[in-house]
């Protein structure tokens, strides 16, 4: 983890979530927050709020009046007058506002629905199993990198029609937006102009040779008869791009991270298949990786806290789902959990476009491990690494396989 | 064992897509070209699928799903 910001002290006046302490587990701060705020601020970043209930962060979640998600990722840098307006906003659908941004969603809607999603099922079964199969041999192998990590990049490249090949550049991309977000405003622009120069090659091919896949679908979409701007489709497929690919390594690495840690979960699983839904929404819910965030879009009182115009706001979605007053024995994983009104894939409007598709790839994922590797243990706890920022899970997930694979 | 007949219902205002009911019932919910769901005909549940929608109505992260009893 990088060290720009000193480390935090208190986290009711001065959080900052890439600390190190929030990255390797953020629980107990929340916890903590939840009795003595819970509405907890920061000066960094320029002014930042955290609410950590249920209750207030599905309030901001469904208020599009008092904020705005024309930007949705906190860093030193807020969108300045070279970015898209709002409503669109840098990466459309996400950073977009009502009205328009039921426009734009309505027309990427279809292509997320179970029906396409199911199609890519195949797909990422076999790559699943590749992945494994070059285990082969191995008694201990990082799970992180070399499994979970794979699987949304390589599904997400397809989905777009991106080679193949370039997935190693994905990490890089990503990497720039949303894990050093505490560098200098100017050396962020200078990452992103690279990440916009590949979507420009990327867009360009599709031209060239249009086909069947994301990319040329936003190349010939219409809204109200008119094309979308250059900017536009660039900005969604960004978004796609990153949204699809951390978020969901996050959610495969930190459900092997819980089988890892707990036999019990890992036998009943890999002995009862038939709780695998379940168990998906459970795992969603206690190690859900996303934390969204808002802009502030005018002076009010929001409880009490006087929120300005410009603050940023960190909508936990992790945190609510850890709230004793919704959910029982918060902490604790329930495989079978029957009552599970999560927000891992946010509330409201700006819902998680790509749910299913996630929800799709963690069960293939975590079905496949099993069904290979049906005990396995972590090799050496202190080595596992957490990402920071708005989207956590493991990054390092060294796992040792325990009596061998399945027959 | 009472007959009680229930009626389940989606809020077309609250749901927001994220296909829970039809998860646990394909039964009862049906999903449009958007992804957003609706209940399946009249919205009358067969006794059998009852336990099916309350699970739909507490698996809804919007609170989008109703259960109301019909009465006789």
């Amino acid at each position: 983890m990088t060290n720009r910001h000193p480390p935090v002290e208190n986290w009711a006046t001065d959080f900052d979530h890439v600390d190190p302490v929030w990255a390797a587990d953020p629980y107990p701060i929340w916890e903590e927050l939840r009795q003595r705020c819970p509405v907890a601020h920061s000066d960094r970043y320029g002014g930042t709020w955290l609410p950590v209930t249920h209750e207030l962060v599905s309030e901001v979640a469904y208020d599009t009046e008092h904020f705005t998600s024309r930007s949705i990722v906190v860093s030193e840098r807020r969108p300045g007058p070279e970015d898209l307006p709002a409503p669109i906003g840098v990466s459309p659908p996400i950073s977009s506002d009502p009205p328009y941004h039921g426009l734009i969603r309505r027309m990427l809607l279809p292509a997320f629905t179970p029906k396409p999603v199911d199609a890519l099922e195949p797909f990422t079964r076999q790559l699943c199993r590749d992945l494994l199969a070059e285990t082969e041999g191995k008694t201990s192998f990082d799970a992180a990198t070399e499994y979970a990590g794979h699987i949304p990049v390589q599904v997400i490249a397809r989905f777009l029609g991106f080679p193949e090949t370039d997935a190693h550049l994905f990490r890089g991309f990503i990497r720039t937006v949303l894990e050093e977000v505490d560098r200098p405003a100017e050396e962020r622009e200078a990452m992103f102009e690279e990440l916009d120069g590949y979507m420009d090659v990327q867009i360009a091919d599709h031209r060239a040779h249009p086909r069947d896949d994301l990319t040329s679908f936003l190349i010939d979409a219409e809204i109200a008869g008119s094309k979308l701007s250059e900017e536009h489709i660039r900005g969604t497929m960004t978004l796609l791009m990153i949204a699809g690919i951390d978020t969901t390594w996050s959610a495969i690495g930190a459900s092997l991270w819980h089988l890892a840690r707990h036999p019990a979960d890992r036998r009943r699983l890999a002995a009862e298949p038939e709780l695998m839904t379940t168990a998906v929404e459970e795992f969603l819910r206690a190690y859900a990786p996303v934390t969204m965030a808002r802009l502030v879009a005018k002076d009010f009182d929001f409880h009490g806290h006087p929120f300005k115009e410009g603050d940023w706001l960190l909508l936990p979605f992790p945190a609510a789902n850890r709230d004793p007053a919704v959910f029982e024995n918060p902490g604790q994983v329930q495989l079978d959990r029957a009552k599970n009104r999560h927000a891992a894939f946010g509330l409201g409007r700006h819902r998680c476009l790509g749910s299913n598709l996630a929800r799709m790839e963690l069960r293939v994922a975590l079905e496949e491990w099993l069904a290979r590797y049906p005990d396995f243990e972590l090799s050496d706890p202190a080595a596992v690494t957490w990402a920071g920022g708005q989207v956590r899970g493991p990054r390092t997930l060294p796992v040792s396989i325990l009596g061998g694979p399945a027959a | 064992m009472t007959s009680q007949t229930f009626r389940v219902h989606v809020d077309p205002e609250k749901c927001q897509g994220h296909n829970r009911c039809y998860s646990v019932s394909p039964d009862l919910f049906d999903l449009d070209d958007l992804g957003m769901s609706s209940a399946v005909g009249d919205g009358l549940v067969p006794a059998k699928l009852t336990g099916q929608a309350r699970l739909a109505v507490d698996n809804c992260p919007e609170q989008a799903i109703s259960l109301t009893e019909v009465k006789p």
